[in-house]
């Protein structure tokens, strides 16, 4: 099949769009009708894009599957998977069924929830596939919307004030991405990554008022960037977006957004920053690394005296992705296959834990800690799956969450062991968190009134833990799954980015002796 | 039958916490238990035939990135062996014991089903453990290290519904990964310096490992020695050795069979197995080894001060067992690896055993702790009163002086005594001897204060007290069997001439030259060789210039009789105290009230850790929440935000209409609609 990529990214928006022609009224069938066929619309596409899993050869370290037609204005579209994308996409076609059966009970204006969503699917998958620029921020920017919509009109309390920060918080770092792409195409000529991925960007250092720029033009570029894919990260410190958003985000939305849109930031540094701006990400190198060791401690000592369950999660998810940041910017294999890995991990993972708050949300209405305890004795089965992504978000060995950990930490090792020490701490504070937020609400007595009667897990919110559950464990032990694909790839990317460095000489000459 | 013997624990622990459901509890439990003799065979038969020679089985790939390369492989050498059966045996017997234990627990309601959650527990536990010893990288290790961790976790919280047993299953948790902070820094020293955490690699480069030097933090540090180190901060943390130490004595909130399982016999012994296994690294790790042999001196005399004035039966024998672990670690640090194994293989036994016998008398004394309560039990429950009596014989180390017979606990703590003394650690040497005094006190204690003198306490308790079910006195009895004669058995094969211990290992050997060593004449030609294997070869590496082994035997007559002598006076102070003048402990605390208080409140390391480490967390937490995310990052952000703050507000008042999402919605469609358009039917041409 030639355009496998496209077929797999518009299936959910072709639902979409028959979803809001031809589906009509506002009552119980029409909801029902919605859910289903946005239930299938996602399914299928998981199960078309099992071609491009299986049709993906990993020794190839180009693009795969490419698609390239003429657009509108002169602009071209170009779509492709290589090695450090094809899992993303794997990671959100099945990530979505699942989130569509997580919101069965939503019960406004589901017809339009369930286009936002498959609307923000195929938004999604366009990001990870886009090879060119122009489609590329395309993607990117237009996937902000629905996730603005659903924060905003199915979200909690405050969704308002959320999602509002979210959007300008993220919007406005991509304004400055959207300056320096006009710029790249005025340099190259092209809005074509691939040949951008060739392209050697200026790196000799100049001033610009008086500011001695490193790096020259490819540090702007570098930072322009880094700005837009900082906030999607999110890194310290302009995270707080998420947790906001999180907390007021459905349940499914904080599964969307942690398990897929957080990786476009990730996505987005191994794809344009590191090797196109080499020059740019190695004078910024350093201060990176020290963020995201910031970034780890920070979050994880506010996670620990959160009062809201989700609030602790999203904060557990900064701190999370201060391992991808620091993985990357290690620019090693290790570093940069542990942030990969960190990454599909967390997708699980997180998504698992926001899954496990959404499940007693749903009966109790309250996302307050302390609302809770002693779940296990009426919930064992809850108890015992929480207590498995618990372990997961640790970063227990044998589940996903260690190997991209493990393998960060070595990455940087490898490069700075101060940050690495630091870094490494994290592995205490978050079984502080974790354990401090599984105590609270599962164990101990159950005293309180409310609680009596709750129930277990029904067997959809089983059906929807068993892939991840599995996901999680296959992961943790075979991770080979994972890194035979991923591996050649990042082995291509160093070594381009390695080379690039070298043919850029002294850039900084000047200043070599003190930046080192 | 290596890989049958590894697995059966973890599909027992699956069968029995998946499927007790479908089976039924008691067919769930056996299913376990019989799975675990069933480990327990092979690894006995897998002991007494094994050749020497190391084998390695490679099962699955792991963790693969560029040339870091690990699989799930076994290694199956002496030190497996050893820990295949001190693990298999104490957990098998662990399981029976529990099916009398745990029966009617009187900490569950009607109706609840805990008992195949427990027997699930303690499988996967077992199977971490043998991850952890049968693994042939580091990370594999990591991985059973962190699992035991967990089961250890699930179990000490195992009476879920009481706030002090979770509190000290997380304290457990968190004090081990303090110690796996470290432990993953060796580990990744390790891969930077020798590209490789596979043992047969790093083995090989031991020997450079000693001439670089690497930067790490703010100085340089010889790498054999700070590898060594970090690798040794987490058997710290897993080992309860000093500073680390305070998990220990909480996690006896867990039930008894756990506390004799794990926090005896087998989990906290890992920190010296990884010690043992990295010989070929701490042979050439001067400085870390002088640390560890001191630190586990000091924690051996730590942990004996504490449990002189413990009052809980479970506490002192954990005091007892931290302090063990401490002599553990003086032998390995002076380099006589062979030394801590042995007494590492011995402990198990007899401390397991001591751990069942206090559970036998909880047991009869209706879940009483407080040996306060007791006294006068030995016509109540004799077969606990012999089982406990054996222990005590053993861990205080009876035995006739100057020969090598004696309870097992005379033989292995008198070698590692003389260890350290031809090891050249005065320090060591006198700390332990002290230490061993100070164990037959409080180990005497415990005994006159439950089963001698008069009944105290609750009355109808005394009166009700009945001997154990035959499924917890079997274990005892076998046990026992281990506390006598283990140590006569295996003491040539740990702690005899060289010749025997390098065969023992399967360490090369050589001609010793006549100069080699000035000891090694006396014993006549049959003897003279010495340890000439290279780092990895063996399970053991013994360096060309490590003469403890004969310097210890060797030692002079008031060295080897020492041991016993302290044994002697323990025993002596503890007959006056609790049963020629049992008037004296009391007037003693009032006395002394400061140093009673002192060692009452375990040296106070709590309340310091409290009051330096999770206070400040807390605070610092909360202040970077509220003041660094809250008022400095969204403070900024909202004064950024002021120039458009009219804007914003109606554009938001406008949303809360509803317009502007329905707006933005039919634009999103739009362009999603215009985007398939163009690529789907500008395809086309």
């Amino acid at each position: 099949m030639d355009n496998l990529l496209s077929i797999v990214t518009f299936i959910p928006a072709l639902a979409a769009v028959i979803l809001a022609l031809f589906l009509r009224g506002e009552d119980e069938a029409a909801q029902r009708n919605a859910k289903w066929a946005a239930l299938f619309a996602t399914t299928i596409t998981f199960l078309v894009s099992i071609g491009i899993y299986t049709g993906f050869d990993p020794n190839n370290t180009g693009f795969q599957m490419v698609e390239e037609r003429e657009w509108l204005l002169g602009l071209k579209y170009k779509m492709g998977v290589d090695g450090i994308s094809v899992l993303f996409v794997m990671l959100t076609t099945f990530i979505m069924p699942l989130t569509i059966l997580a919101s069965w009970d939503v019960k406004t204006r589901v017809k339009e929830y369930m286009i936002a969503f498959l609307l923000l699917e195929t938004l999604m998958l366009g990001v990870f596939m886009a090879l060119d620029l122009v489609l590329f921020y395309l993607f990117f920017e237009a996937g902000l919307i629905p996730m603005f919509l659903i924060i905003g009109i199915w979200g909690g309390a405050n969704r308002i004030y959320a999602s509002f920060k979210f959007f300008l918080y993220t919007f406005l770092g991509s304004v400055l991405m959207l300056v320096a792409m006009v710029a790249m195409f005025a340099d190259a000529g092209t809005t074509d990554i691939e040949t951008l991925l060739t392209h050697q960007f200026a790196s000799e250092s100049f001033s610009i008022l008086g500011i001695h720029i490193l790096g020259g033009m490819q540090t702007l570029l570098f930072l322009a960037f880094f700005a837009s894919f900082a906030v999607k990260m999110p890194m310290w410190p302009v995270h707080t977006w998420l947790p906001d958003a999180h907390v007021q985000a459905p349940t499914a939305g904080s599964v969307v957004l942690a398990a897929i849109l957080l990786k476009m930031g990730g996505y987005g540094f191994l794809r344009f920053s590191l090797p196109m701006f080499p020059v740019g990400a190695e004078v910024m190198a350093d201060l990176i690394l020290w963020m995201s060791a910031i970034a780890i401690v920070y979050t994880s000592l506010v996670a620990m005296v959160q009062e809201d369950m989700k609030k602790l999660i999203a904060y557990s998810s900064v701190a999370h992705m201060g391992f991808v940041t620091m993985g990357i910017f290690a620019a090693n294999q290790q570093g940069i296959d542990g942030a990969i890995f960190q990454m599909l991990s967390h997708g699980f993972i997180s998504a698992a834990l926001f899954l496990c708050v959404g499940v007693i949300y749903d009966r109790m209405h309250t996302r307050d800690i302390d609302a809770y305890g002693g779940l296990v004795i009426r919930m064992p089965a809850y108890a015992l799956v929480f207590m498995f992504f618990t372990m997961g978000n640790v970063g227990l060995p044998g589940t996903s969450g260690f190997v991209g950990e493990f393998l960060t930490l070595m990455g940087v090792f490898q490069v700075n062991t101060w940050v690495a020490a630091v870094a490494a701490t994290g592995v205490i504070f978050s079984a502080g968190y974790a354990l401090w937020l599984y105590r609270r609400v599962v164990f101990g007595d159950l005293i309180k009134e409310s609680l009596k009667a709750i129930t277990d897990m029904n067997s959809r919110e089983r059906l929807i833990f068993a892939p991840l559950v599995v996901m999680t464990l296959l992961l943790g032990v075979y991770p080979a799954l994972v890194t035979d694909i991923i591996g050649p790839s990042t082995e291509a990317l160093i070594s381009n980015f390695d080379a690039s460095l070298a043919a850029a000489g002294d850039y900084a000459a000047p200043k070599m002796a003190a930046s080192h | 039958m290596e890989t049958t013997l590894l697995f059966a624990p973890l599909v027992g622990s699956l069968l029995c916490g998946f499927g007790w459901k479908f089976i039924g509890e008691k067919a769930a439990m056996w299913t376990a238990t019989g799975l675990l003799f069933l480990s327990a065979l092979l690894s006995w038969i897998v002991f007494l035939t094994f050749d020497g020679h190391t084998q390695t089985i490679e099962i699955l790939r792991w963790i693969e990135s560029g040339s870091l390369s690990t699989a799930w492989q076994f290694r199956l050498d002496r030190l497996t062996a050893i820990m295949l059966i001190v693990i298999t045996t104490v957990s098998s017997l662990v399981h029976l014991y529990s099916f009398g234990y745990m029966d009617h627990d009187p900490q569950w309601r009607p109706g609840e089903s805990y008992k195949p959650r427990f027997f699930a527990y303690l499988s996967f536990f077992t199977f971490a453990m043998l991850m952890l010893v049968t693994s042939d990288n580091l990370v594999q290790m990591f991985f059973g290290w962190e699992g035991v961790g967990v089961a250890s976790y699930l179990l000490i919280g195992f009476y879920y519904r009481k706030p002090t047993a979770n509190a000290a299953a997380m304290k457990a948790f968190i004090v081990n990964r303090v110690g796996d902070f470290g432990f993953a820094l060796g580990i990744f020293a390790l891969f930077l310096l020798t590209d490789s955490i596979n043992f047969s690699d790093i083995f090989a480069a031991t020997p450079q490992l000693d001439e670089t030097v690497v930067t790490f933090l703010w100085t340089d540090w010889n790498a054999a020695d700070l590898i060594a180190f970090l690798l040794f901060v987490g058997a710290m943390g897993k080992s309860a050795q000093l500073i680390l130490h305070t998990w220990l004595p909480d996690a006896m909130e867990g039930p008894t069979p756990v506390s004799a399982l794990i926090h005896a016999a087998t989990m906290v012994t890992a920190g010296v197995f990884l010690v043992c296994r990295m010989s070929p690294l701490m042979e050439y790790a001067e400085n870390a080894t002088a640390f560890i042999t001191v630190l586990g001196a000091t924690t051996a005399f730590f942990a004996a001060t504490v449990g002189l004035v413990q009052n809980d039966i479970k506490r002192v024998i954990a005091y007892s067992t931290c302090s063990q672990l401490g002599y553990m670690f003086v032998a390995a640090g002076v380099g006589m690896y062979s030394a801590a194994m042995f007494h590492l293989f011995t402990h198990a036994f007899f401390k397991a055993m001591l751990f069942l016998g206090a559970g036998s008398v909880i047991h009869a004394m209706h879940h009483e702790q407080d040996m306060r309560n007791y006294g006068g039990l030995r016509k109540k429950i004799p077969y606990t009163f012999w089982a406990m009596m054996i222990g005590t014989l053993a861990i205080t180390g009876v035995g006739i002086p100057l020969t090598t017979f004696g309870f097992a606990g005379f033989l292995s703590k008198d070698a590692i005594i003389e260890s350290a003394y031809a090891g050249g650690s005065s320090y060591g040497f006198w700390m332990l001897v002290i230490a061993a005094a100070m164990t037959s006190f409080y180990s005497w204690r415990l005994i006159f204060l439950t089963f001698y003198g008069e009944a105290r306490g609750d009355k109808h308790t005394h009166d009700h007290a009945h001997e154990s079910p035959m499924v917890m006195l079997i274990p005892l009895g076998v046990l026992a069997l281990g506390a006598v004669f283990s140590g006569m058995l295996w003491y040539k094969s740990f702690f005899g001439y060289t010749e025997n211990v390098a065969k023992f290992y399967g360490i090369p050997v050589a001609e010793a030259s006549a100069d080699s060593h000035g000891g090694g004449g006396d014993k006549g030609d049959a003897h003279a060789v010495k340890f000439a294997g290279k780092p990895g070869e063996g399970a053991l590496y013994i360096a060309p210039d490590n003469h403890v082994l004969d310097d210890a035997h060797d030692a002079p007559k008031w060295v080897k009789v020492s041991p016993f002598i302290a044994m002697l006076g323990g025993l002596i102070m503890a007959l006056w105290f609790y049963i020629w003048n049992p008037s004296m402990p009391k007037r003693m605390a009032e006395n002394f009230q400061p140093l009673y208080q002192f060692l009452l409140n375990k040296w106070y390391f709590d309340e310091l850790y409290d009051a330096i480490f999770v206070k400040p967390a807390v605070a610092l937490g909360r202040f970077l929440w509220k003041r660094g995310d809250g008022k400095t990052i969204d403070g900024f952000l909202n004064g950024v935000a002021m120039g458009i703050v009219p804007f914003f507000t109606r554009l938001a008042g406008r949303a809360q209409s509803g317009f502007i999402f329905t707006y933005a919605f039919w634009m999103v469609l739009g362009i999603a609609a215009l985007v398939t358009w163009m690529s789907i039917g500008g395809g086309a041409h």
